[in-house]
């Protein structure tokens, strides 16, 4: 087994883990945390796919490395806005759950 | 090549940025006027980029840093982005128009988050929608579409409430994991393929086991995002809980950004031969959505919730312009009449959802509740709501002259002409099925009742004014049978037809 597909293979299992957390947990943190783990995978991923570039005698190919450093802020940025979010729902008293109370009419 | 309309697509993205940092910069009392100047560029821009691809009757190309794909960054507009950017700036305007009282406050009123954060997100949304309409890559799409989830999530909060705040955490969650999964697609096809240009792409795509896996990943996770049926269950509560004018933004124009994404993945990037495969299930779960969403509108006893539901049906019809397109290409012919179908439906519901959801809020705003079973006498009191909702909800049941008539007869005739009867039954069905919630919802308000009853809550004209222009604009959307009916088909990338 050659380096690149013990990576690939590290990748898969991070993003079924993530995947996995995010459909079964119902806490909304936990949900956050597993939606950064499908983010490690893909980006996981993405440095695999530069390092195969280099099979055409580079060091390896330069712009999965670049867009890896544009995700990472994206998913930082969701990241920051989901917890934002639950930290706004935690202090407007309601339930932390997901799940709707009965519609009242409102 | 850098074409010479090409500076246009670089200021259809610098104006929204400009205008929403200008309007954080400057503050709520000046943030509604930036968005008002800038708006009405925006449509001059958007309608001098619809008139120089028709002139030339090519796709406008603007190669950033003059670095050529792969390594370099295009941005591209075809008939589709130009119809959509048009389509944009004309609802976001109305949106603005009919916003403006209520989140232009006094000026001696002290700073509120709310009405700023409104003006500011507006822009937001509509930088968001111009760059997926322009961009030309796979990852600049990424990056867009994460702009507008960023822009849309804030606005189904805006009044702060436990439950929009829920509904916005859940609406953000079904987005992030929608993004990754299409993030994910789009790295195996670069793994692939050695490029992220669409242009490029559409000529190297091959069917193949990651060539579907990638398919398969950006398709789930753009569902997700569009709210197609069964992954909708996030848009009800979201959209009915937001302020009117953000319902507005998030139904009409918030669900097509992910739309449009679908759109290129399959008529462009993805070869013909996948499409009339894949074509059946996407359409199978249009099909899904229109039954269920159209069921559960029918069940809804609060007017914002039934026009959500609406919209999880509405999303339906959009996807089955699929098999269609790859059933007329089968048969030698042009897929123009599905393409067109189907982004007419998506320009048709863009522009009545929004006049219904907004009618909705100025119906909530007079009577202080939207029960259905207690809208009688609205329509002594908002005439011109009332028909603003009931020409929204013609062109919603498909009746001529409206747009929602021409897009459905387009796909109609294309589902007879391919032999997919079984398409055209479920359209005519959801049409059925619309037509009795929006007429029950009618019915309801033209009963008169004695004026004394009625609340004394007087809605400004111009805000009713608004309403009913944009509700014309989509009953009367259908007359564009009448122009030349090619713009869809200019600047198309090859790869679908044969």
């Amino acid at each position: 087994m050659t380096s690149i597909t013990l990576f690939g293979l590290c990748a898969a299992v991070l993003i079924g883990l993530g995947v996995y957390g995010l459909i079964v947990n119902p806490q909304p943190l936990r949900k956050i945390l597993a939606f950064n783990l499908i983010g490690s995978g893909v980006f996981l991923f993405f440095g695999m796919i530069a390092r195969r570039g280099a099979a055409s005698g580079l060091g390896g190919d330069p712009v999965p490395q670049a867009l890896v450093i544009t995700g990472i802020v994206v998913a930082f940025s969701a990241t920051a806005l989901a917890v934002a979010l639950l930290l706004r729902l935690d202090a407007a008293g309601g339930p932390s759950g997901l799940d709707d109370a009965v519609d009242g009419e409102s | 090549m850098t074409t010479s309309g090409g500076p246009l697509l670089v200021a259809a993205l610098l104006l929204p940025l400009a205008a929403m940092l200008a309007a954080f910069v400057l503050g709520r009392a000046q943030a509604p006027r930036v968005v008002a100047c800038a708006l009405p560029v925006g449509l001059l821009l958007a309608l001098a980029i619809l008139a120089d691809l028709l002139c030339s009757g090519e796709a406008l190309v603007y190669l950033l840093g003059a670095w050529q794909p792969p390594l370099g960054i295009a941005l591209r507009a075809d008939g589709l982005s130009a119809a959509m950017l048009l389509t944009t700036t004309v609802v976001l305007g109305v949106v603005a128009w009919f916003a403006w009282g209520d989140f232009a406050q006094p000026a001696n009123a002290p700073e509120a988050r709310q009405p700023l954060m409104f003006w500011v997100l507006l822009p937001a949304v509509w930088l968001a929608l111009n760059t997926v309409f322009l961009a030309n890559d796979l990852f600049t799409l990424y990056v867009a579409l994460e702009l507008l989830t960023f822009a849309a999530v804030p606005l189904v909060c805006l009044e702060g409430r436990p439950e929009t705040l829920r509904a916005a955490l859940r609406y953000l969650l079904f987005a992030l994991l929608g993004s990754v999964l299409y993030l994910l697609g789009a790295v195996l096809l670069y793994g692939v393929y050695g490029t992220l240009d669409i242009a490029q792409l559409s000529t190297r795509v091959h069917p193949g086991v990651a060539t579907w896996a990638a398919a398969v990943l950006m398709t789930v996770g753009l569902l997700a995002k569009t709210a197609l049926f069964p992954l909708h269950l996030w848009l009800p509560p979201a959209h009915a809980g937001a302020p009117a004018a953000a319902s507005a933004m998030l139904s009409a124009l918030v669900v097509k950004g992910s739309f449009f994404l679908v759109i290129r993945l399959w008529l462009d990037v993805l070869p013909g031969e996948m499409m009339l495969e894949a074509g059946q299930w996407l359409a199978g779960l249009g099909a899904a959505a229109i039954l269920v969403g159209n069921l559960v509108a029918l069940r809804q006893r609060r007017l914002k919730l039934l026009i959500a539901y609406s919209t999880v049906a509405q999303i339906g019809y959009l996807f089955l312009m699929f098999p269609l397109a790859a059933g007329l290409v089968g048969m030698g012919l042009s897929d123009a009449p599905a393409v067109t179908g189907g982004l007419l439906q998506a320009v048709s519901h863009a522009t009545a959802k929004a006049a219904m959801f907004m009618a909705a809020g100025l119906i909530y705003s007079t009577l202080g509740h939207d029960r259905i079973e207690d809208l009688q006498g609205v329509a002594q009191q908002l005439p011109m709501t009332v028909l603003a909702f009931a020409l929204g909800g013609v062109a919603l049941v498909g009746l001529p002259p409206s747009g929602g008539f021409m897009a459905k007869w387009l796909l109609l005739s294309a589902a007879l002409t391919t032999g997919q009867w079984w398409w055209a039954a479920v359209m005519v069905i959801g049409g059925l099925m619309t037509a009795s919630y929006v007429f029950s919802v009618v019915v309801r308000t033209i009963v008169a009742v004695d004026p004394e009853k009625m609340p004394k809550m007087a809605v400004p004209r111009y805000r009713e004014a608004s309403v009913l222009a944009l509700a014309i604009f989509s009953f009367l959307l259908g007359c564009v049978a009448l122009l030349p009916f090619e713009v869809v088909q200019v600047g198309r990338l090859g790869s679908v037809l044969p």
